[in-house]
């Protein structure tokens, strides 16, 4: 009897190597161990042994079906193990060197310096403020202490428009209101003006690679009771080293702006050169950048604040002109071209 | 303005000190000097002083001469010259061998069968002036063989400031107010101008003028006499040249050496034109002619010289041709006088004629100029022609003074001004030397500007601040940041949402920002059709083309899209931008803040670009206002909108602005295949509705049951609002399944979510909800598709 054990562990053995798929081994399962199998069978021939035998021929037949049900389960999980192999072998590997397809939208160049000179005043506690485009020939002249005849108005080609009103010269004409918006807060609160306000602005004049009749400009204002000369340099250069993120030099020139006195020129080391001289600096190791200076105390009073008691600085940035210089571009008209081509290139640059 | 340091020099001793160096100063206190500077003289090296002892033909040319030089060297030189002004005993300008001019150095050359032992030059080939005609004819007592550069002042630095920047610095036009900004810079004494003292012609006849208009402030006049000199002296004549300006005889030169030297334009009559000087204006317009022999149109603002009734120069700017210096003048009227700044700049513009006179007096000039001119002339003159004789008294008439300006400042004052320490002494020192007058007593300073400063220019402490630092040096600051109270600042709403939005259309929806004018372009419009809309113009632009403001962002970016079809077949452009539209009650512009978007696409149908726009203006009301945009269908008034496919924009009733198609006629101009959308709303309103908090919902741990049903209709509205009114708290979301056309028509699949945060659902309550649903909407004529 012992050998119809033998016999059919070796035939199980067998088949279950010729086996390949889950399927047939399921089927050799039921044949073997299923309810009918040869295995179960086994134990229906035995009532003709002794109890001896029987004791003996059982424990082997359990041992055998023991035997043959991991034998099964081996050779399931090895073939489930092939399976997935296989799987992961139909997979090619995929090229993934192609150009990446981006489709992302662009910034205007202006929004990116815009943002970026914006944080920086942010971080260091300024308001940023919106102005309009068309103001008053009070708001852009007069409040800043540019009377009519003044030479200053012939040195800005001003677009004026049929009722009086014009297209603002200068962020600068944004000053008076925000005076008078931020006043009562400084005399009775002591809480200091800080400013910026970027806007367009226009001039009427012949566009060319170097100059455009519409352009972009940041006006910024600090007014407090000690606000000084130190104060100014301190924070154009810090505004400069951050925007450009490089350590910037930069040094003043008495400029002469009627809406500021002491006035200045501020140059900036040349950003391609470092300040050794270059053709885009004109060997001169400085780039003329901003207009800035103490706020004319004839318009702090426009403003309705008493020069005697407060001071401020005041400072106008291009921001096409940064733009410019931050990227490259090197005609000024292609801003305004709407041209897709030349524009679609700034993603964010924060 | 050319600025000479030989002639700076006259006034300052700057005996060590390193010239550039102080020129690169000048650029940081004063103003800003060109990055160019020149080294006159430095091209020639051993020209000296040679006479012309023998004349001799060339064999074979007319032109050319043989001559026979002294160079000082003892010894006759042979020198081949092609000069038409040879002559035995002249002396000229010569180049020996072993000297050098520019890149050339001088060697024996053979010439046309001789050999030339050097050169004799003209004054343009040693660079002293722009005469070629023929060699230099020096006419001064000079020795053989002395160095030109030793003669004259050949030598010089030249540098350059832009007008520009001397714009309010009226004593900055000459070099003597140069000359106190170098002394201030450098820290030396400035030497005063050495001049004459006109008093002594007090007994003299006065000349007979009158100021009769108030537009001349100050007049000052003296005639002279038996001028016998024509040609002026060779280093004036240079510095004229170096600072830009052609030597024409001595009287013309000098008053133009006076105007390059103290700033002071004068000008010089033929008295017997000026026998009775009257400054006035006339009624009438009139024409005039000026010394350069151009008519010009004169009117009644414009100020005269006359000679009783008779015009003879325009105040400031130029005078006339038939008073000029003539052959047979024997006597001159020179004139030093002062006029209003501001009639001076408008006759200029006016006439459309500026000179060097008239950009003087447009800076406001000091009226004490114009004498100690006229006294430094009578100097100058004197010295170079011994025989000039003064035969008139100073006939000198003010008529306007400036008042004199006195300040008074505390130390605090500078310090607060400044943010560093300043010593008095620092200040006193530096306020002195721009010839400020300044007493200190226990740190108050009182302080008399001089009248050269005081015409505009200072009037206020706060010019005194930029006189001390400018001189103390800006780069010498130490720079602090402020101290200053802290205090939250919050961000304008508006400008925010501006850049939420912007970030939302760039990040989500790939968009591109563009930047446009605020005009209309009258060209572009035209070749698209699109009508140019009557809206406030511009009154002086200079581009007819660009006159109208416009009122819609969409024509623009309509043409921006026509030039960027080929940049990819489907793309979207925004701007954030302003337009004007119309005017206000109190007559200013009516200016808003648009967001306009355009999508042009060719890959896809119009009606998915168009659904498509829409969700992009729900996603950004969604995201920054967390409430839901309505839109009603809208009547098309201008000429790119489609008819039949405009909507109002709503949110929360107030309306935004519109969406719609591009007008057919004008969406094929742009693009035969392409779907074009557009839409504008207004910034200032969106960001002005309010922004609803998220209301967080707790999700349900109960299933929640999903009921999809689909009705025959043309439009979704109906079945939205039926929903909607049915107003079951259960309803927690309606979506939009499928939408399709077949025999019966147009059909709508929407999925209705129930849910109950703390049960579970039944199939009954749902029904019941589903079912009325079906009914209201069946009553409306909307049947459920079975």
């Amino acid at each position: 009897m012992s050998e119809k054990v033998t016999a059919l562990r070796d035939e199980l053995i067998l088949k279950l190597n010729e086996a390949t798929d889950a399927a047939s081994v399921d089927a050799l399962r039921v044949e073997y161990l299923g309810k009918n199998g040869s295995i179960t069978g086994l134990l229906k021939g035995m009532k003709d042994l002794s109890i001896e035998e029987k004791k003996d021929f059982g424990q082997k037949v359990n041992v055998l079906k023991e035997e043959a049900g991991k034998l099964i389960a081996d050779k399931i999980e090895e073939i489930k193990k092939l399976e997935v192999e296989a799987e992961i072998n139909s997979m090619p590997e995929f090229d993934i060197s192609t150009p990446a397809n981006l489709s992302r939208g662009s910034y205007h160049p202006i929004t990116l310096v815009q943002r970026q000179c914006e944080k920086v005043f942010k971080s260091m506690g300024f308001n940023v403020e919106d102005y309009s485009e068309v103001v008053t020939d009070y708001e852009c002249f007069e409040a800043l202490n540019i009377p009519k005849h003044h030479p200053a108005r012939d040195m800005q080609d001003t677009y004026y428009l049929e009722n009086g009103q014009l297209l603002k010269s200068h962020t600068s004409a944004a000053q008076n209101a925000i005076y008078k918006k931020y006043k009562d807060a400084l005399i009775n609160e002591g809480k200091p003006i800080k400013a910026i306000f970027p806007g367009r602005c226009f001039r009427n004049e012949a566009t060319d690679a170097c100059h455009e009749n519409t352009f972009f400009q940041m006006e910024g204002v600090m007014v407090d009771k000690n606000i000084s000369i130190s104060n100014l340099i301190f924070f154009m250069k810090t505004m400069l080293s951050e925007v450009f993120q490089k350590d910037i030099k930069v040094r003043l020139r008495p400029g002469f702006f009627p809406f500021v006195e002491p006035g200045f020129e501020l140059d900036i080391s040349c950003l391609i050169c470092g300040g050794d001289g270059c053709p885009s600096c004109k060997h001169s190791g400085w780039l003329e950048l901003c207009p800035c200076g103490m706020i004319h105390p004839e318009v702090l009073k426009a403003g309705g604040i008493d020069p005697e008691e407060y001071t401020g600085f005041a400072f106008g940035l291009g921001l096409t002109r940064l733009a410019m210089m931050k990227y490259g571009v090197k005609d000024i008209r292609d801003l305004n071209s709407g041209s897709l081509k030349a524009l679609g290139q700034f993603t964010d640059d924060e | 303005m050319f600025l000479s340091m030989n002639w700076i020099s006259d006034f300052v001793d700057f005996t060590g000190l390193d010239k550039l160096k102080l020129i690169s100063q000048f650029s940081l206190s004063t103003a800003e000097v060109e990055n160019e500077i020149f080294f006159k003289g430095s091209d020639i090296d051993g020209i000296v002083v040679a006479e012309i002892k023998e004349v001799n033909d060339h064999p074979d040319s007319k032109k050319l001469h043989l001559l026979k030089v002294d160079a000082g060297n003892g010894e006759l030189t042979d020198v081949v010259c092609g000069a038409p002004n040879v002559r035995v005993g002249m002396k000229t300008a010569f180049a020996p061998v072993g000297a050098r001019i520019g890149e050339i150095t001088i060697a024996p050359r053979p010439l046309a069968g001789f050999t030339s032992y050097g050169m004799c030059c003209s004054e343009k080939e040693i660079g002293i002036s722009d005469n070629n005609d023929g060699i230099m004819d020096i006419t001064d007592d000079l020795a053989n063989g002395t160095l030109i550069k030793d003669a004259y002042e050949v030598d010089d630095i030249i540098f350059e400031v832009d007008n520009k920047s001397l714009t309010n610095r009226p004593d900055l036009w000459g070099h003597y107010g140069i000359a106190r900004e170098f002394a201030a810079i450098a820290g030396r004494e400035l030497k005063p101008i050495d001049s004459v003292d006109l008093t002594k012609y007090n007994n003299l006849p006065a000349i007979d003028m009158k100021i009769e208009d108030p537009l001349c402030q100050r007049y000052s006049c003296l005639q002279v006499e038996n001028i016998t000199k024509n040609v002026s002296p060779v280093n004036m004549r240079i510095r004229l040249f170096y600072c830009g300006m052609r030597s024409i005889n001595l009287l013309a030169d000098l008053t133009n050496y006076l105007m390059l030297e103290m700033g002071q334009p004068m000008h010089a009559f033929d008295s017997r034109k000026v026998e009775k000087l009257r400054i006035k204006r006339f009624a009438a317009p009139f024409v005039f002619r000026t010394l350069d022999g151009v008519d010009r149109n004169c009117d009644e603002n414009t100020l005269m010289i006359c000679n009783d009734n008779t015009p003879v120069a325009i105040a400031g700017i130029m005078g006339g041709l038939d008073s000029e210096i003539v052959e047979d003048t024997t006597r001159l009227t020179l004139e030093s006088a002062t006029f209003d700044a501001v009639s001076i700049r408008k006759s200029t513009v006016r006439l459309a004629h500026r000179t060097d006179a008239s950009q003087r007096y447009e800076k406001c000039l000091d009226p004490c100029l114009t004498v100690p001119a006229i006294a430094r002339f009578v100097k100058l003159l004197t010295d170079i022609d011994n025989g000039v004789e003064v035969v008139s008294s100073l006939t000198d008439e003010i008529a306007y003074s400036y008042p004199t300006r006195n300040l008074t400042f505390d130390k605090k004052f500078v310090d607060r001004y400044t943010g560093i320490e300043i010593s008095n002494d620092t200040i006193v020192k530096t306020l002195r030397a721009l010839g400020f007058e300044v007493a200190l007593e226990n740190d108050t300073f009182n302080v008399t500007v001089p009248s050269w400063r005081a015409t505009k220019d200072v009037t206020m402490k706060a010019d005194i601040i930029e006189e001390i630092t400018r001189i103390y040096g800006y780069d010498n600051f130490e720079i602090n940041t402020a101290a200053v109270p802290l205090y939250p600042v919050r961000a304008a709403e508006e400008k925010t949402m501006e850049e939420k939005i912007k970030d939302i259309l760039v990040k989500r929806f790939s968009l591109h920002e563009l930047h446009s004018y605020v005009w209309a372009y009258y060209d572009e419009y035209k070749e698209l059709g699109i009508e140019v809309e009557d809206n406030i113009k511009l009154v002086n632009a200079t581009n007819p083309n660009i006159e109208t403001i416009r009122k819609s962002i969409v024509p623009t970016q309509l043409c921006q899209v026509k030039a960027n079809t080929g940049y990819a077949p489907s793309f979207g452009v925004f701007e954030v931008g302003r337009v004007i539209n119309g005017l206000k009650e109190d007559g200013l512009c009516k200016e808003e803040k648009k967001l306009c978007i355009t999508l042009f696409d060719k890959t896809k149908s119009v009606e998915e670009v168009y659904i498509y726009l829409r969700d992009i203006l729900a996603v950004i009301t969604d995201d920054l206002r967390h409430a839901t945009l309505t839109f009603e269908k809208a009547e098309a008034t201008h000429s790119y909108e489609h008819p039949r496919n405009l909507n109002a924009i709503y949110l929360n009733g107030v309306k935004l602005g519109t969406m719609g198609i591009v007008h057919p006629v004008i969406g094929k101009k742009i693009d035969k295949k392409a779907a074009i959308v557009f839409a504008e709303i207004d910034v200032t309103a969106f960001s002005g509705e309010k922004n609803n908090s998220i209301k967080y919902v707790e999700p349900s741990k109960y299933p929640e049951m999903e009921i999809d049903v689909t009705f025959v209709s043309d439009k979704y509205a109906p079945i939205g609002k039926a929903i909607e009114n049915a107003n079951c708290p259960l309803i927690k979301s309606v979506k939009l399944l499928d939408t399709y056309q077949d025999d019966a028509g147009k059909s709508i699949t929407v999925r209705i979510l129930f849910s109950h945060g703390e049960r579970t659902l039944t199939k009954d309550e749902v029904m019941e909800v589903v079912d009325s649903i079906i009914a209201t909407l069946e009553s409306q004529g909307i049947p459920m598709k079975k």
